[in-house]
């Protein structure tokens, strides 16, 4: 049964899905534009980042601590694995990089599992973001509102960092040709190691700030991963715009299907990743060539 | 023949003959040993069947358990494998409690010691089928238990059939379970849809009368289907009460604000949440979130273990919800009590219903295996076929030969206030012990058809 209210809520819905869809995606996709890395450990990190929040919230009862926790966490836990475990699968297949981040990634929640059992763990959003705010069309609720403003910062940030800074640059560079950068003598090194630093802070922040909307367990990133990977096909491999592209239309087809049939709205999801794989096979911004 | 003989001969020493002669003779020796030790008076002439009777050989029986530990629904698996693991020390002790449910138990299973295997199945049919059959080929289990899923319920009851080997479900709420998918190896101790829908159905009309408009939320497997399509049967024949939306969403999804913005969308009064472990727990607080509770009314039709622990005591307080088991009923009936007991001593909280029938499921098993007094398959299954009544921590029940469902009670709970508990496990109040016979469909009604014994 259609009504158009319904139907602008679910836009709108949609919309906010699709901005954490973005921001999630778009550590995974600078990740593997700059490195060649397919991390599956990805939806851990979501997932880690958003227990490091809960964690820090336990003791300061503050949600802006738990989000500088959360983010902060990932990025050191993301520096130690690429130092560690990462750097050593640069020129091994990619099959063994899928190999190493997914086992990572099971480790990671079973020792969270481990340490803080499966009963769900919630973060209540910040007071003034408690409730509901009435849009003319629906009620929606204020903290997933905010999400969207929370989301647009982050993305911006990264966008910052991405396109109007040095180091930007070189990871740009890096993603359209790295050996090139190399050959610039351009420490790539370094480079790489803050690429996945970073990358894992937007999964971590992701990760806290989407506690307050779906109360954590360890499996709470296993979903995520899939949405994440749909997402950056869609939108091209590598590309950060692309990501954001990815993230909302995903957002869209998922809520709208729902407004329908919600049993078909992934595969509405898996059937506009067939088209674009079919039509564009870089997907939507991506470009031939980038590996 | 004889020319290969001679050849031969010269390289083979009078050593290797003797070797070889001892194992041979002992070959021809043990099983019969064995046989003394394995089988019970008038098993010998039987036929082999299933993993029987390699499942008896040694000193200790092996069951196999698949059971979620990780996913949507690893909670309340959890819960589950303690319930099994307490039964299978009772039945190793000879407990009095299991006693009284098992008379014959000694120590131990017609002699024998009883093992539990453990497999994480995430609640994925394909996954607990492929953990069985591990378990069979290598440990020649002889019964197989899990689910909490009734997806796994039904592929374990397929496989049991198949294997020729006993099959005793966890929770497992569809009415397909011991409906259309019924098999003679499988046996459901807990509530279900039908069962469920019947006995809140009527608490229900009476306290929020006829003609009102429900919103459901299904997860998307045999057992929402199957318990939303019974609730609403009952509730629109017996009351007039409208379905205006069914949101049905896979099991294992995080994020339900499409479903929550159609249902907000919707008109209803009720918010019927047929979604079950973590998926329930999501829907519920992100209903919260959107503002549809309170200005719904909440009904939960097929009980969540450890629901309001996790999504606080505010958001069941008022709660109808239909359960197997809640602790409280301690108070009623004196093996609940027994049983209460014990689970707390050994694990530090008060056991759900999961823990409570897995903990029935293996005293059922033990009753039925030390009256028949045998691990045959075929006898086992008639014995418990003979339907007798015995005491269970919800009073005396006994199985039903036609689907192997066990008629027992439903229990009708509401949430309590925060203020109104008395220690921190107070989250319900039993309202009312509904006895099964009046709540079960006839035997035939859902198709079922259990199949051969051999």
């Amino acid at each position: 049964m259609f009504n158009w209210s319904n139907f602008v809520s679910q836009c709108f819905n949609g919309l906010v899905l699709g901005a954490l869809l973005a921001l999630i995606s778009s550590g995974l996709t600078i990740i593997y534009g700059t490195l060649g890395v397919l991390n599956l450990a990805h939806g851990a990190m979501f997932m880690l980042g958003g227990y490091a929040g809960w964690v820090a919230f336990s003791v300061t009862r503050s949600f802006i601590a738990a989000v500088i926790a959360g983010g902060l966490f990932m990025m050191v836990v993301g520096v130690l694995v690429e130092r560690v475990i990462v750097r050593h699968f640069y020129k091994r297949p990619h099959e063994d990089q899928l190999l190493v981040t997914f086992g990572l990634g099971i480790c990671l929640v079973e020792l969270v599992r481990f340490f803080f059992g499966s009963l769900s763990k919630s973060v209540p959003p910040p007071a003034p973001l408690v409730g509901i705010t009435p849009l003319g069309f629906m009620f929606y609720p204020t903290y997933r509102l905010a999400l969207l403003g929370i989301v647009a910062i982050a993305l911006l940030a990264l966008y910052i960092v991405l396109y109007r800074t040095r180091i930007g640059m070189i990871v740009r560079a890096g993603i359209e040709d790295s050996v090139m950068v190399d050959s610039l003598g351009i420490d790539t090194d370094k480079v790489f190691m803050l690429v996945f630093g970073i990358g894992a802070m937007a999964a971590g922040f992701a990760g806290i700030v989407n506690a307050p909307v779906v109360s954590l367990s360890p499996d709470v990133g296993e979903a995520i991963l899939v949405q994440t990977f749909v997402v950056v096909v869609i939108g091209g491999v590598g590309s950060f715009p692309g990501a954001i592209l990815g993230g909302l239309i995903a957002g869209e087809i998922i809520s709208i299907t729902s407004m329908f049939n919600p049993a078909y709205s992934y595969v509405m999801l898996f059937i506009a990743m067939t088209l674009v794989l079919v039509l564009r096979p870089y997907g939507l911004l991506g470009t031939a060539g980038r590996e | 023949m004889s020319r290969w003989i001679h050849e031969r001969s010269g390289s083979f020493s009078r050593r290797h003959l003797l070797q070889a002669g001892a194992g041979l003779g002992a070959s021809l020796l043990l099983p019969q040993a064995f046989a003394g030790r394995a089988f019970a008076a008038g098993d010998a002439d039987k036929p082999a069947i299933g993993t029987w009777p390699a499942d008896v050989q040694g000193d200790t029986v092996y069951v196999g358990a698949a059971v979620p530990r990780t996913g949507a629904y690893a909670v309340q698996g959890e819960d589950e494998l303690k319930g099994w693991q307490l039964a299978v020390e009772h039945i190793n002790n000879g407990d009095p409690l299991l006693k009284e449910i098992a008379p014959k138990v000694t120590k131990g299973l017609l002699g024998k010691k009883v093992d539990l295997l453990v497999a994480d199945s995430a609640a994925k049919p394909n996954e607990a089928v492929q953990e069985e059959q591990t378990f069979i080929n290598q440990n020649k289990i002889l019964l197989m238990t899990g689910s909490t899923s009734s997806a796994v319920a039904v592929a374990l009851n397929k496989f049991a059939q198949r294997e020729k080997v006993l099959y005793v479900t966890g929770i497992s709420g569809s009415n397909d379970t011991t409906g259309k998918d019924c098999v003679r190896y499988g046996f459901r101790q807990n509530f279900y849809g039908e069962t469920a829908a019947n006995a809140i159905g009527p608490v229900l009309v009476k306290q929020f009368g006829k003609d009102r408009k429900a919103a459901f939320m299904t997860p998307d497997y045999t057992y929402g289907h199957t318990v939303t399509k019974s609730v609403n049967d009952y509730l629109s024949k017996n009351a007039g009460w409208t379905m205006v939306t069914n949101q049905v969403s896979p099991l294992g999804t995080e994020d339900f604000s499409q479903y929550l913005t159609n249902i907000a969308n919707s008109g209803a009064e009720f918010l019927i949440n047929v979604n079950w472990g973590r998926d329930a727990v999501l829907s519920i607080q992100q209903a919260k979130q959107f503002g549809i509770l309170p200005k719904m009314t909440l009904v939960v039709p097929y009980q969540i273990p450890f629901l309001a622990k996790e999504t606080g005591p505010e958001l069941t307080a008022g709660v109808y919800a239909a359960t197997d088991f809640w602790w409280t009923l301690e108070d009623k009936y004196p093996l609940a009590k027994k049983f209460v007991e014990a689970f707390y001593e050994k694990y530090k909280y008060r056991p759900e219903w999961g823990a409570n029938n897995s903990y029935m499921s293996f005293a059922i098993w033990a009753r039925m295996v030390s009256e028949a007094g045998s691990f045959y398959p075929p006898d086992v299954i008639k014995q418990y076929e003979k339907g007798e009544t015995f005491p269970s921590t919800v009073g005396d029940v006994h199985f039903r030969k036609e689907d192997h469902q066990l008629v027992r009670p439903v229990v009708i709970v509401r949430g309590k206030k925060p203020s109104d508990m008395k220690n921190d496990e107070d989250f319900w109040e039993v309202l009312d012990i509904v006895p099964g016979d009046s709540l079960m469909q006839s035997p035939t009604a859902f198709g079922c058809n259990l199949g051969d014994y051999t």
